[in-house]
């Protein structure tokens, strides 16, 4: 039987429910790689040049761990969503990288609005690759796709719910593979949780909303996620007490947006770039201070 | 009165002035100094922390521009972060304290003429059309020239048997063209200088070393970012190729592509943003040609060129072709850079007597 390896890392924190509904749905057997651990990031490390950002050396290690285990791995190219959304150029270049890395079979499909290849076009032609016929294809995209639909409504409901809470509300901005990533921004998350802080996400926003709200931060910006993370920061301003940027070293799209970003805004922020060598006793330091400084600011 | 400056990259301030001083006749333009380490002090202490190299070396050149009296200044760019560039830049200018217009000409890699047009009547708007497309035309001619000039004195600067002649005379043929009024005058002047340094004196031996210079656009036009690559290597006695210049990003890198990517197809199937794919397929040329060794250069954390480095690895070690990797960065020592590059050259003359 023909398995399909999924990656969690990069691709799979915007894509990967979807995938997995898309796979129940036509029967296709899938495996998910572990959740990060030391190991995988080793072994990333060891595969990539050295200077490839912290989330690239974890997507090939992750990739690495799959290579035996199954027959096809999943890794898309996703290029951009037109009307000045473009993506990270390694998010371009991670089907190349992997291609020539490994001899595995890759399954993989093109995101490039601009050129007309939307996802639907993608998942039919893996729908194909993988011997389903037209119709059932057409049921699991669609399937996928209301699922995915609610999944951004309910995230988004609540995250306006946490918006209301009465705690200190810290919104995290950051890509969701560096955030939910228990090797790069997990460990935070839950140090703030523990905190007694109430954590908003920055990319369960609606993207739909927050992605032209970010022309009020930055006119010229034409990176898509950054412009989602930007957006978030600009819908939830008022509601706020405190936002944490959480950007892996050295992230191209994160150095200039989040740079701006902090440049613009006026309420207290923290940059935090995790590198493979970041110790958390560090960033627990800083994070105390930054929420020490936050409950000051609230008694004033 | 408005005073326009610019960013500068190797020699091409010469045509970047003569176009914006015969479109904006009244306005004073301004040179922007040569870059110096001072400049990239400048440009790094103001800069994020991990930027790449490109946007601290032309902040830099903006601060001493706008020291010098500039008020307006003019940047372009696009294909990976490069396009956003302009937007950070005049924030930071802001919060410096000067007060200045930064004006964006290519955002995203995409170069439309209205939107250039429509940026211009904004610095004067006496600004007339009919005049910037004929200064334009002769302003691309002429960095079509130098490309091809330069192109000349790769191959051949390295065996001149008169120390210097190569580049007193081009000197000359930089002066000569910021003076030049007409197409006409262009003409001429190219076609004499042309002569000029094919009158030139040079010993090349049949077993000369040949290298080849791939890398991220700016590194590699720029020579002090890449600490003087090319004269090093001519110093050596080295015939050096390179591909990237102005004139093939503006009018052949769009259907040039194609040719790459069909050339290279098993090594990459999509475009990896700025020169990366087109430095993928360059590697393959020079591993199937005969040259002796390729140079890969980049500034630090330049993202597509990272993407793209396993896969020229690769393909240098399929071909076994030395493959050497610079990384630039503002704190790069030279000397280092120097002991790599000795250390390659031996290893390629050896190979080469063998």
């Amino acid at each position: 039987m023909n398995r399909v390896g999924i990656p969690r890392s990069l691709f799979y924190y915007y894509y990967g429910n979807f995938w997995q509904d898309f796979f129940d749905s036509l029967n296709i057997p899938y495996i998910l790689s572990p959740i990060s651990n030391q190991e995988i990031v080793n072994k990333g490390i060891k595969i990539a040049s050295d200077e490839m950002c912290l989330s690239l050396k974890n997507y090939l290690g992750h990739i690495d761990y799959l290579k035996d285990k199954c027959d096809y791995i999943l890794v898309p190219r996703i290029s951009n969503f037109k009307n000045s959304n473009q993506t990270c150029t390694n998010f371009w270049a991670a089907y190349d990288i992997v291609k020539n890395k490994f001899q595995n079979k890759l399954l993989h499909y093109n995101i490039d609005l601009n050129k007309g290849k939307t996802l639907k076009k993608g998942l039919y032609k893996i729908g194909k690759e993988m011997g389903k016929t037209k119709h059932q294809i057409k049921r699991a995209y669609k399937y996928a796709l209301i699922k995915d639909k609610k999944r951004i409504k309910k995230n988004h409901i609540i995250n306006l719910n946490k918006l209301k809470s009465d705690k200190t509300k810290i919104l995290i901005v950051g890509h969701p593979y560096n955030l939910y990533d228990d090797m790069i921004g997990k460990d935070i998350i839950k140090y703030l949780i523990k905190n007694n802080i109430e954590v908003i996400y920055s990319d369960k926003f609606d993207p739909k909303i927050t992605n032209p709200l970010s022309k009020k931060l930055s006119k010229d910006l034409y990176f898509k996620y950054s412009k989602d993370n930007l957006g978030s920061v600009v819908y939830s301003m008022k509601n706020i007490n405190g936002v944490i940027f959480i950007s892996s070293f050295p992230c191209a799209l994160d150095s200039l947006a989040n740079e701006l970003a902090m440049r613009k805004i006026k309420i207290p922020y923290l940059n935090l770039v995790i590198d493979d060598s970041t110790s958390f006793t560090g960033l627990e330091t800083r994070l105390e201070s930054f929420l020490d400084m936050l409950g000051g600011k609230l008694n004033d | 009165m408005t005073k326009i400056a610019f960013p500068q990259m190797g020699d091409y301030y010469i045509p970047a002035t003569f176009l914006l001083s015969h479109i904006f006749p009244n306005d004073e333009i301004i040179k922007a100094p040569k870059i110096t380490s001072k400049t990239i002090e400048l440009g790094t202490e103001n800069s994020p922390e991990f930027v790449c190299t490109p946007f601290k070396y032309t902040l830099g050149t903006m601060i001493e521009c706008l020291d010098k009296g500039a008020n307006i200044l003019i940047q372009m760019g696009g294909g990976c972060r490069y396009g956003y560039y302009a937007e950070l830049q005049a924030e930071i200018l802001k919060d410096l304290g000067y007060n200045c217009q930064l004006i964006n000409l290519v955002t995203e890699g995409s170069a439309s003429l209205k939107r250039i047009n429509k940026l211009l009547k904004q610095i004067n708007p006496k600004y007339s059309k009919i005049k910037a497309m004929y200064y334009g035309f002769i302003t691309i001619k002429m960095v079509k020239y130098m490309d091809e000039i330069d192109d000349y004195i790769r191959k051949n600067i390295g065996f001149e048997i008169e120390k210097g002649s190569f580049e007193n005379l081009k000197e000359q043929m930089l002066i000569t063209f910021s003076h030049i009024n007409s197409y006409r005058n262009l003409y001429k002047a190219y076609k004499r200088y042309l002569k000029k340094f094919q009158k030139i004196k040079v010993h090349k031996p049949d077993n000369r070393l040949k290298i080849g210079i791939i890398g991220e656009l700016y590194t590699v036009m720029e020579p002090f970012s890449n600490y003087f690559l090319e004269k090093e290597l001519a110093k050596h006695h080295i015939e050096i190729k390179r591909f990237t210049n102005v004139h093939y990003l503006l009018f052949e890198k769009a259907h040039k592509y194609k040719k790459y990517q069909k050339y290279s197809k098993e090594y990459f199937t999509y475009s990896m943003g700025a020169d990366a794919s087109d430095n993928i397929a360059r590697c393959k040329y020079l591993c199937e040609n005969d040259y002796d060794g390729i140079i890969h250069i980049k500034s630090s954390f330049c993202t597509p060129e990272i993407g793209a480095m396993p896969i020229i690895n690769k393909i240098a070690n399929t071909y076994q072709k030395p493959l050497i990797f610079f990384s630039f960065d503002s704190a790069t020592s030279e000397t280092g850079i120097q002991t790599r590059l000795e250390a390659f050259y031996d290893m390629l003359e050896m190979r080469k007597n063998k």
